[in-house]
């Protein structure tokens, strides 16, 4: 039963959303993966991936000298290769953006916080409220938010509407990310629902995952998001970034989502500005496979730094 | 970033394991025979024109020879062997092929011009399967037929076309082995390298001499195979002109016939579809090896609600459509087959233009030799048009759109062809309230040109008669005496 909060614009909104079948969907994906990325393409492939890395740490146990260590990864990839790119942010808790924003200075790197009572978001929304003025106040030049999953399944499509405005509005000029944690929602319909809902909510960018639930950023959920993104382009000409977390830690799979990326919404989204990785290990991988391309060899793991 | 598209480098599978002789014999009773006719084709990669190889030309005399290799093989060997027997040397060569998969797919995209995904993920893959397939069935005949006593036919003449040269040798020769008889098969004139690779392969499994012999040549030695007197069966895959000359050719003979012929699917899309898969099946329905498939859904119906945006999102996806190299890894749509192929695809593109229909193409640049053609899409494509009706066999898809379930229904049957469908909605029941209704052999729902072994194909009306594939494969190739 739906809930009676819902209005009935919303509910013709969602009624839109087209059915996704998910056959298909995996089929279109297993295309894509058999591309076949050599020479410059891959190497410029790889300084995509790099360029759009929000390198995250989100763990109880996070310190300000963790933080600041992972800061100063961030801004020195790899020293011992010239002009490499730098990561697109710094993905951390509230109690941290201080820290990271101080860490990162004028790098031109931005400090993202995770809010709303990430990663469940089960608290009341004055929490949550809090939590992202928090944010905000000590610098975060983005807010990645979790959606009320409970609500969601529950059909209290209005409620979850709600939220998402609400914390939009504060967010005068930080991005707001929309996290679905889409391992925890039943299937690729309901997928595109929540992507067209936190869409029409005013999310400035959808991410998959929080990175604590698996399934993760399985293909075929970015695929639906990234045909949410691509109809409400063509319906709007408005653009809306795309964020893939958790499970990207290879290379392989990092330049298999630009192809799926290239091929579903186009060139104009291959720039950190429209897409990142939510990740903590991609980017040695990424860096080894880089060498690897400079040199033919491949290293030793050992010769990058784990932060 | 910079703003430069992000192409991909060229990525070309190695043909460093193919080993193309100068120069193919025919194959009769096990052994390489050059032809009596003394005269030989040249065989051409359609994707730079370069030559590959001379192939023999065999005529009436040569063909004789084979039939007689097979009759004799058949009642002196292959008749006489255990269905276990006969099973152990079809799971051999279905092995073998296994093993040399690699080597026949990038031969098979050197010589028809496919891309070399389809050729190693679909062809190669597929081919194996039938043999895996039908060897399992070798010793189950009777298990198959209950109380029916099946009995081989004996001589089989079959006859293959360019489109899926190994997969339809698969389909020919696997189940007619398996059932007990023995093959004379004749592939299409532009794709002999691969059934000639299987020759190969079935000395190399030690298949006994005459069980299966090859003959290469042009539609004449087709019509010289058809017209033997000593052959109990004619399998033929190929156009409906053709199919029709074999069955005058056998009428009044003893031969049994299976055709599987030319088709113009409807492909289905219902307003509550879900609309990118449907886009993308629709993709893969006319664009699969650049729509030289007898099944392409080559005439798309988009219930009108939705058709403007069904055709924006085919437009988009078309410019992400890699043609070009058939042996580059990332080639959606390779090289048409030959050079006549092509002058035909064009004919039609061109009548299309005549008749008044909207032509869209991607901007793709194509390679300066070779046989390409751009993925083309017609709309405002009306029922009587002769580009709606007849079967153009190239990456051609004309759109019409309808309001009604009554109304697509009727259409998608009116054609003179039968061969298969698609329909694309959510809604369970409608899937089968439409199918139903639709007058072809195979409809897929949600889906498009899927094949298995155990999925017997076949057509209505014009598209031909008898079933490939599954349990109705093996009685093309069995009588029932009592």
């Amino acid at each position: 039963m739906l809930s009676p909060r819902n209005n009935p614009d919303l509910l013709s909104l969602l009624a839109k959303s087209p059915a996704i079948d998910q056959t298909g969907s995996i089929e279109r994906v297993a295309r894509i993966q058999t591309r076949s990325l050599k020479g410059a393409a891959k190497l410029r492939g790889l300084r995509m991936a790099l360029s759009m890395i929000d390198l995250t740490t989100l763990e109880g146990k996070d310190t300000p000298g963790k933080v600041r260590q992972l800061c100063f990864k961030a801004q020195h990839l790899h020293d011992q290769t010239s002009d490499l790119p730098k990561v697109a942010a710094v993905c951390v808790y509230p109690s941290m953006v201080g820290i990271a924003k101080k860490a990162l200075g004028d790098s031109g790197i931005k400090v993202a916080s995770v809010s709303t009572a990430f990663p469940s978001g089960q608290a009341p929304f004055s929490v949550k409220k809090d939590d992202t003025l928090f944010a905000l106040e000590n610098g975060a030049d983005e807010i990645d938010m979790v959606i009320s999953r409970g609500r969601f399944l529950a059909g209290d499509y209005q409620f979850v509407f709600d939220e998402i405005a609400a914390i939009k509005e504060l967010c005068t000029s930080a991005r707001l990310k929309v996290i679905f944690e889409t391992g925890e929602l039943d299937s690729l319909d309901q997928v595109r629902k929540i992507s067209d809902l936190a869409i029409a909510a005013g999310a400035d960018f959808i991410k998959t995952s929080t990175g604590k639930i698996q399934p993760a950023a399985t293909f075929p959920v970015v695929l639906t998001m990234l045909g949410a993104i691509k109809d409400h382009f063509d319906k709007t000409g408005r653009m809306i970034g795309m964020k893939p977390a958790g499970g990207i830690s290879s290379a392989k799979l990092a330049l298999q989502h630009l192809l799926l990326v290239k091929e579903v919404l186009g060139e104009a989204w291959l720039t950190n500005e429209w897409y990142r990785f939510g990740a903590s290990s991609l980017a040695n991988d990424l860096l080894l496979q880089y060498q690897k391309h400079l040199t033919g060899k491949y290293q030793s793991a050992a010769y990058f730094s784990i932060d | 970033m910079s703003n430069t598209t992000w192409n991909l480098d060229p990525s070309l599978e190695s043909t460093a394991l193919v080993q193309i002789k100068p120069q193919y014999e025919l194959f009769i009773d096990g052994k390489w025979q050059a032809p009596l006719s003394k005269t030989y084709f040249d065989s051409i990669n359609p994707a730079d024109e370069t030559h590959l190889a001379k192939i023999a030309w065999a005529n009436q005399a040569d063909v004789d020879l084979a039939v007689r290799a097979a009759r004799t093989a058949y009642t002196n060997v292959w008749s006489q062997l255990s269905g276990a027997e006969r099973g152990k040397y079809l799971f051999r060569i279905a092995r073998l092929m296994q093993e040399k998969a690699r080597e026949l797919a990038v031969l098979e995209t050197l010589d028809g011009g496919k891309p070399i995904r389809e050729a190693r993920d679909v062809d190669v893959p597929l081919a194996c399967n039938h043999f895996f397939y039908y060897a399992g069935w070798a010793d189950k005949l009777l298990e198959a037929f209950p109380g029916q006593n099946p009995v081989a036919l004996g001589v089989a003449g079959q006859i293959t076309p360019w489109n899926f040269p190994l997969l339809m040798l698969a389909w020919k020769i696997a189940p007619a082995l398996a059932c007990g008889n023995t093959v004379v098969l004749k592939p299409a004139e532009t794709t002999s390298l691969t059934a000639l690779k299987f020759a190969e392969i079935c000395q190399e499994a030690g298949l006994p001499p005459g069980v299966v012999n090859i003959v290469t040549g042009y539609g004449d030695t087709g019509a010289a195979l058809v017209a033997h007197p000593d052959l109990d069966k004619i399998a033929f895959t190929g156009s409906t002109a053709v199919g029709k000359q074999i069955q005058k050719a056998c009428i009044g003979t003893t031969k049994k016939l299976t055709l599987e012929l030319g088709g113009k699917s409807a492909n289905i899309i219902l307003e509550d579809a879900p609309i990118d898969q449907a886009v993308e099946g629709v993709i893969n329905a006319i664009f699969f090896n650049q729509g030289h498939v007898c099944c392409a859904g080559s005439r798309l119906f988009v219930q009108e609600s939705i058709a403007t945006q069904v055709l924006d999102k085919l437009k988009f996806r078309l410019q992400s459509i890699y043609v070009g190299n058939p042996l580059d890894k990332n080639t959606d749509i390779g090289a048409i087959n030959s050079k006549k192929q092509l002058q035909t695809i064009e004919r039609y593109i061109q009548l299309g233009l005549e008749e008044g229909a909207e032509i869209y193409q991607p901007t793709c640049e194509l390679p300066s030799a070779g046989y390409y053609c751009k993925p083309t899409l017609f709309t405002d494509v009306a029922q009587s048009a002769r580009i709606a009706q007849e079967e153009i066999f190239g990456p051609v898809l004309t759109i019409q759109t309808f309001r009604t379930i009554e109304e697509v229904v009727q259409k998608a049957n009116n054609t003179p062809y039968g061969l298969a469908a698609g329909i694309w909605t959510d809604k369970g029941a409608r899937i089968f309230g439409v199918s139903q209704q639709l007058q072809a052999g195979v409809v897929w729902a949600n889906t498009y040109n899927k094949f298995d072994p155990a999925s017997p194909f076949g057509g209505y009306k014009e598209s031909g008669f008898g079933r490939e594939g599954g349990l109705h494969g093996l009685r093309a190739y069995l009588k029932f005496p009592n």
